[in-house]
């Protein structure tokens, strides 16, 4: 590289591929310096550290009751995050995975209030169908005023949000209020005919779940429109070259990519809120797309890594009433322990590199990078 | 490959988490149920459920005077801090929040739970179809099961009528201003401010209520601007029915007066507020956790409403601040003591005032619309049309 002069005091600059066993050793330190910094905040309010993350494990698994508040958790989070996966395999940075959720449980919502009088089975079938194409819908919107106009979807997707999110409260004060509620504002609670099953003790949502995660698993990996899908992501213009109809694909995915989070909608209505309210999504859909990069778009990590968040939601809220720490507090090790995981994903792919050092010992400089590997790594080299 | 490592990653993660796991503290889940059999619950055994929509922490406002009932509660009836369950932030649109925090209560063997806002209901209502030993006791709403779930709720309208003879008092403008959360639909906003003009037309027959709705539980923004509009108007006394003191604030600022809610505001505003219109949860919360340590209340057998009253302490007003008008302490007195024998409950019976005046409506309203309504403090969610003196702004 260039002289010492003309250089920039920091550069990123992007790794060689590194080893199977360099990028879990970079995975595992950020888990563990996570776990460590956040342990340190803890200490410093004043709480023992292990206390509270013993107790955050224990209060997911204490009890069936627990452990199926926990999974109970996990569904919409993992159901989002296999729509976006959809989407970001594409490159189509779907930001609305949320709205999407949201008009899902609109439309499956229409039904359980007033179409109660059909035979249950039949009735979540037709929610079923109708949160997947209410969501779907909201989906193709950006997609199809980025191939008319070349609007930015990732502002539109975004925007979006707010007006799914702004219907149901339309929805909810004026023509779907509950007559009964004397003047206050809510949504009815849905007849039990329009209530998902409970299987173990858990609404019928997480066999939703992982059938979806199989399914989009042999979607992307096996299927024709699947493959199709990545190479449109890697480039327009070869998928074009290739006799692939890219404005096709990009509705289709994206109506996809909405329609699987509206399903996670509809299930989150219709077996765990019952009723529509504005807390349907509750940022699910965003928490989505973080779940989504982390499981770097793979459906069966993303259910894994969703399970993981959900033991961090419920267990935070047993720790807030069991040392009566501020919810506050628990979103902020939630942040930690995110910020961590995000920051060593950077370094898995780049390296900083400081004037004067030689491209030779670049591994020296990132000072989270696990020592051993990256003296190997430069060995090698 | 990366998709192995992500996995492993994520494994880690968890396996971190377990390691922490090692010396467990974890409570087991006590039995939530009555043992005794219609004996009650050993104080030592009751634990008691708070399901809060904000943070106690904040200091003032809705959640902190609920969590200041809890605390006298727990002095009142000596229970210790471990046996009071707090859960906080629960946000009452979110149906599976609000399960999950109820869900960890009985887990960690509350025998009664108390819900503190409206949003709050339906679910209070599942749960204690699924949970028949444990209370479930829910503010404001209007659902009961007659078993194991009651609502309760005040006349709070007593103490609005009674700081409405202190606004009225006060103007010199004859303008009185009323931020209201929700319009007149809302039986609860609309039956407060029904009372209050009554207090207000009390001893003051030439002044109007001038009232401006900001639909929504808690704007602090719009709360300001709501009182900052009905200054502007000649308005010379806020009163409110809304989360913040902002509207007393704004009053002040503009050297008029105001009537607060909820808690007493001239701790933060100053001798502006004229009086308070407060609750006093303690009242309830003591008598409903006694009841179930009595066996008063055993589940599954009949669990009554509750709808307190001034005699019952659930509500009052605030000691009279000094800017407050010369006389006005007299003729609270004088009402209040009529409430307090039964004899006046706002919209039924009538009482006698200095000046020999019959005061009261007596159980039919006059309306702003020149109709008249049939009106019932115990049903105050169907009053839903204003007092002739009231100005829709």
């Amino acid at each position: 590289m260039g002289t010492a002069k003309k250089e920039p005091l920091l550069r990123v600059v992007k790794h060689a591929e590194l080893s199977t066993r360099q990028s879990i050793g970079l995975r595992v330190l950020a888990v563990v310096l996570a776990l460590a910094v956040g342990g340190l905040f803890i200490a410093l309010i004043g709480y023992n550290p292990f206390e509270i993350y013993a107790t955050i494990v224990s209060g997911c698994f204490r009890s069936p009751m627990a452990i199926q508040a926990t999974v109970k958790f996990c569904i919409p989070m993992c159901i989002s995050a296999l729509g976006v996966t959809l989407a970001f395999k594409m490159r189509f940075w779907n930001i609305g995975g949320e709205g999407q959720l949201i008009m899902g449980a609109v439309f499956a919502s229409f039904f359980a209030l007033f179409c109660s009088g059909m035979p249950h089975l039949l009735l979540l079938a037709v929610m079923f169908i109708a949160g997947f194409v209410g969501g779907g819908l909201w989906g193709l919107i950006p997609a199809a005023c980025r191939e008319k106009w070349g609007t930015n979807e990732t502002l539109f997707t975004l925007m979006l949000n707010y007006i799914a999110l702004y219907i149901v409260t339309f929805l909810r004060d004026g023509p779907w209020r509950d007559p009964e509620a004397a003047g206050f504002n809510k949504i009815a609670r849905f007849a039990p005919k329009a209530m998902l099953d409970k299987v173990f003790g858990v609404h019928a949502g997480w066999i939703v779940m992982l059938i979806l995660v199989v399914l989009v698993f042999l979607y992307l990996k096996k299927t024709k429109q699947g493959y199709e899908i990545g190479v449109v992501g890697e480039s327009r213009d070869t998928a074009r070259y290739a006799g692939i109809n890219v404005r096709r694909v990009v509705l289709r995915t994206m109506f996809l990519s909405g329609g699987i989070a509206g399903i996670g909608g509809m299930v989150q209505a219709t077996g765990s809120d019952i009723t529509l309210s504005a807390g349907v999504a509750g940022g699910v859909g965003f928490t989505g797309i973080i779940i989504a990069w982390l499981a770097q778009l793979n459906p069966f990590v993303a259910l894994i890594v969703s399970f993981a968040f959900s033991i961090l939601v419920k267990g935070s809220s047993v720790v807030q009433s069991a040392y009566g720490l501020s919810t506050d507090c628990a979103d902020i090790l939630q942040g930690i322990i995110l910020f961590f995981i995000m920051a060593m994903e950077f370094f898995i792919r780049y390296k900083l590199v400081f004037r004067g050092h030689r491209e030779k010992l670049p591994v020296k400089t990132a000072a989270d990078t696990d020592a051993a590997s990256g003296e190997k790594e430069a060995e090698e080299k | 490959m990366k998709k192995i490592l992500a996995f492993v990653c994520a494994l880690a993660m968890m396996t971190a988490l377990f390691a922490g796991c090692g010396n467990n503290n974890n409570e087991q889940p006590s039995n939530s149920g009555n043992e005794g059999g219609g004996a009650g619950i050993a104080v030592e055994n009751i634990k008691v459920g708070v399901i809060h929509i904000g943070d106690p922490a904040t200091g003032s406002g809705y959640s902190y005077t609920h969590d200041q009932g809890i605390v006298a509660m727990q002095q009142n009836l000596g229970l210790s801090d471990d046996q009071i369950v707090r859960k906080n932030n629960i946000d009452d649109a979110d149906a599976t929040a609000i399960e999950n925090a109820m869900n960890e209560c009985i887990e960690e063997g509350c025998n009664i739970i108390f819900a503190t806002s409206w949003g709050y209901m339906d679910t209070c209502e599942a749960l204690a179809a699924e949970h028949p030993d444990v209370f479930f006791s829910h503010g404001t709403g209007y659902k009961s099961n007659g078993t194991n779930f009651n609502n309760y709720f005040g006349r709070i309208y007593q103490a609005r009528f009674l700081s409405g003879i202190a606004a009225g008092l006060k103007t010199q403008t004859n303008k009185i201003g009323y931020v209201s959360a929700q319009g007149s639909e809302n039986g609860e906003c609309t039956s407060g401010i029904d009372a209050f003009a009554m207090g207000v037309a009390s001893v003051n027959p030439d002044a109007v209520v001038e009232v401006k709705v900001t639909n929504s539980w808690y704007d602090p923004e719009g709360e300001g601007q709501a009182a900052q509009a009905l200054i502007d108007d000649g308005c010379d006394v806020i009163a409110q029915h809304c989360d913040t003191n902002n509207p007393q604030i704004k009053a002040r600022d503009n050297n008029v007066w105001g009537v607060g809610y909820n808690s007493d505001m001239t701790a933060e505003v100053g001798d502006a507020v004229l009086t308070s219109v407060v609750w006093n949860w303690g009242a309830y919360y003591t008598t409903a956790v006694q009841n179930v340590i009595n066996g008063t209340w055993v589940p599954g057998t009949n669990v009554e409403n509750y709808f307190g009253s001034l005699a019952d302490g659930l509500l009052d007003i605030t000691a009279l601040s000094p800017e407050a008008a010369e006389g006005t302490q007299d003729a609270i007195a004088i009402a209040e003591a009529a409430i307090n024998d039964g004899s006046f409950d706002v919209f039924t019976g009538t009482y006698t005032d200095a000046a020999g005046n019959t005061i009261g409506c007596d159980g039919v309203m006059e309306c702003n619309d020149g109709t008249t309504l049939e009106v019932d403090g115990t049903n105050y969610a169907a009053i839903t049309k204003y007092y002739k003196n009231v100005v829709v702004k």
